[in-house]
């Protein structure tokens, strides 16, 4: 009998030294679900991941993939699992059809099913003609495509995706996404993990949000934007009576103001609907606006809100879409 | 882009454990043998030194170096062979190093495939890449009056010899490649044992000129035994112990180095990624 959930983790712990990666992840993904694991670098995404494909020893806590134990029964796990690393690990001599082949016989696959296999992925990830080159000579993003292809030669029931799209440029990045979802629909469960609100909004069934080695949100999309709060809208005022003017207008609890700058900040949910309504009460009481711009809610802002400071000080402090 | 189909039912094959085990091991090992013919600048720059050494020895220091009976040409052939051997047995810790700082020993690793078969396939690309520049070499030796008294019987045993001390080099190799923790290491700890252990050895010079105390090492440090046993094998010099011994330090390498380099990848967890 299959249980409900791919993957199942409780009160996983890791620690390299004398540096607690891990500090008890609980975990489950619902078979066919795509779940986001999303958080800032070293929150413990990445050694989460590397614990489940077994390349990692946790040092407590359980974590059992499609039903094998990750520690007891590692190589039924790898049998089943497919698992696609932050760096595109292709063989950069051989071509792409080679790679695949590879990978298929190490899977244990049959030579005829291997080179089956290897024929329609090139096809899928649009590799046909690359296929036949050697992999140095690829984009990054067709390299991310012909590593994820990879990963799927044995159609394995479960995959990961560490980062699947950083570093890509936003065509390659659509393009992966697009795969992804297609991925989820033929039945495979995704794991991801990923840095982007964006990402994780645009793919994930569900998202665990993850900081300093524990879960400190979790929740479908919907219900952690909720939490989290809202687009911001930021209008500068620079003459003087205007400024005053739009306090007034605007004023109300979601409303900042900041004299200094003459900034007007509005959080809002409404988004391009609000920042309409809100420049046309001010253009009807003639205050003249010198900028406006209104920012989607980041992983800063996320991380802000639910923990009080920032990602991390290697951020950009203030890293905001403009739109 | 065709659409990604649902998933295609693929099962594995079932076999025993051994015809697997011998399945990676060649998957692997064709992998390495592929990188060697995509990117020959490995085999140029491999045999680039030794020709080197052996055109300075041989036309440079050569007319100053007694050697007896033998020519300096046949003297120093063994000696350059050797060194040739060493070097191209080293390359299993650069491409292992190389693996590692790319991510596919993780892609690897993450499969059900026989854990090892990865440094296997490293060291039988360190044979097949040897056995390339060992052609080439013998064919440069002819060109500067490399003349070999060695009949069938003892061509045999210089290649069986050759493989046996690649096959050691290769292991030592890989631990090398397993403790560097950057490519730049990778490139020149080889270099580091290698170069001084060839040059206090029989390789170059006779030892009996050394001074008594290197003297010593340098008869008994396993280059000599090896590079003495293939010296006799190819112009007939005397051998003494040399030939069992030249035998008893490789396999005792290989018996101590290989489990243990098979024990330390499998152990090897990647902390600072």
């Amino acid at each position: 009998m299959q249980s409900e959930y791919a993957i199942s983790i409780k009160g996983l712990t890791k620690s390299f030294g004398k540096l607690n990666v891990l500090k008890g992840i609980n975990l489950q993904v619902k078979r066919g679900n795509i779940v986001a694991l999303l958080g800032p670098n070293g929150a413990g995404k990445t050694t989460t991941i590397r614990i489940l494909s077994t390349l990692l020893q946790p040092d407590g806590g359980r974590a059992i993939v499609n039903d094998y134990d990750v520690i007891n029964q590692s190589a039924k796990v790898r049998a089943n699992i497919g698992l696609t690393g932050q760096f595109a690990a292709v063989d950069e001599y051989l071509t792409g059809a080679e790679n695949l082949h590879m990978m298929g016989r190490l899977y244990r696959l049959s030579r005829a099913d291997s080179r089956k296999r290897t024929n329609d992925l090139l096809e899928q990830f649009d590799l046909v003609e690359a296929g036949k080159r050697p992999t140095r000579t690829y984009s990054g993003g067709m390299k991310r495509r012909l590593d994820l292809a990879m990963s799927l030669i044995a159609s394995p029931p479960i995959i990961f995706l560490d980062e699947p799209t950083t570093g890509l440029d936003p065509r390659s990045r659509l393009t992966m996404w697009e795969i992804i979802k297609q991925l989820a629909a033929s039945g495979t469960t995704i794991l991801l993990t990923t840095q982007y609100m964006e990402e994780a909004d645009h793919l994930a069934d569900y998202i665990v949000v993850i900081d300093h080695g524990k879960v400190i949100a979790e929740g479908t999309s919907d219900v952690l934007k909720a939490k989290i709060g809202s687009d911001h809208l930021e209008i500068i005022i620079t003459k003087p009576g205007g400024y005053e003017k739009a306090k007034e207008i605007l004023k109300g609890k979601s409303v900042q103001t900041d004299d200094d700058r003459r900034t007007i900040s509005v959080a809002t949910k409404g988004g391009v609907k609000k920042l309409k309504e809100v420049l046309q009460q001010l253009e009807d009481a003639k205050v003249e606006v010198e900028s406006v711009s209104l920012s989607r809610p980041t992983l800063d802002d996320v991380f802000l809100n639910l923990t009080g400071r920032k990602t991390g000080a290697e951020e950009p402090a203030n890293k905001k879409e403009k739109k | 882009m065709a659409k990604i189909s649902a998933l295609s039912p693929v099962k594995p094959e079932r076999h025993p454990v051994l015809f697997w085990t011998l399945n990676d091991t060649w998957l692997m090992a064709k992998r390495s043998i592929m990188h060697i013919i995509r990117s020959l600048d490995q085999v140029m720059s491999l045999i680039l030194f030794p020709i080197m050494f052996m055109l300075l020895n041989r036309y440079v220091l050569g007319g100053a170096i007694d050697t007896g009976d033998v020519s300096y040409a046949n003297y120093l052939f063994a000696g350059i062979f050797v060194q040739l051997l060493a070097f191209g047995a080293n390359y299993t810790t650069i491409n292992l190093a190389v693996d590692l700082k790319e991510g596919i020993v993780d892609r690897f690793r993450s499969l059900p495939m026989t854990s090892s078969a990865l440094l296997v396939g490293h060291v039988i690309a360190d044979l097949v890449r040897n056995a390339i520049s060992a052609v080439i070499i013998i064919a440069i030796g002819f060109a500067v009056g490399f003349r070999p008294t060695a009949g069938v019987r003892e061509w045999i045993l210089v290649i069986g010899l050759a493989l046996l001390f690649s096959l050691a080099i290769s292991w030592i190799s890989a631990i090398l490649g397993l403790l560097v923790r950057s490519l730049e290491a990778a490139q020149w700890i080889g270099f580091v044992f290698i170069f001084p252990l060839t040059f206090v050895s029989s390789a170059f010079v006779p030892t009996d000129t050394m001074p008594s105390w290197l003297q010593a090492f340098a008869e008994n440090q396993p280059l000599t035994h090896v590079i003495d046993t293939m010296r006799h094998l190819l112009v007939g010099t005397p051998l003494d112990n040399s030939g069992w011994l030249a035998v008893a330090w490789s396999v005792a390498i290989i018996l101590v180095c290989a489990p243990l380099a098979a024990y330390m990848f499998k152990r090897r967890s990647v902390v600072d990624k």
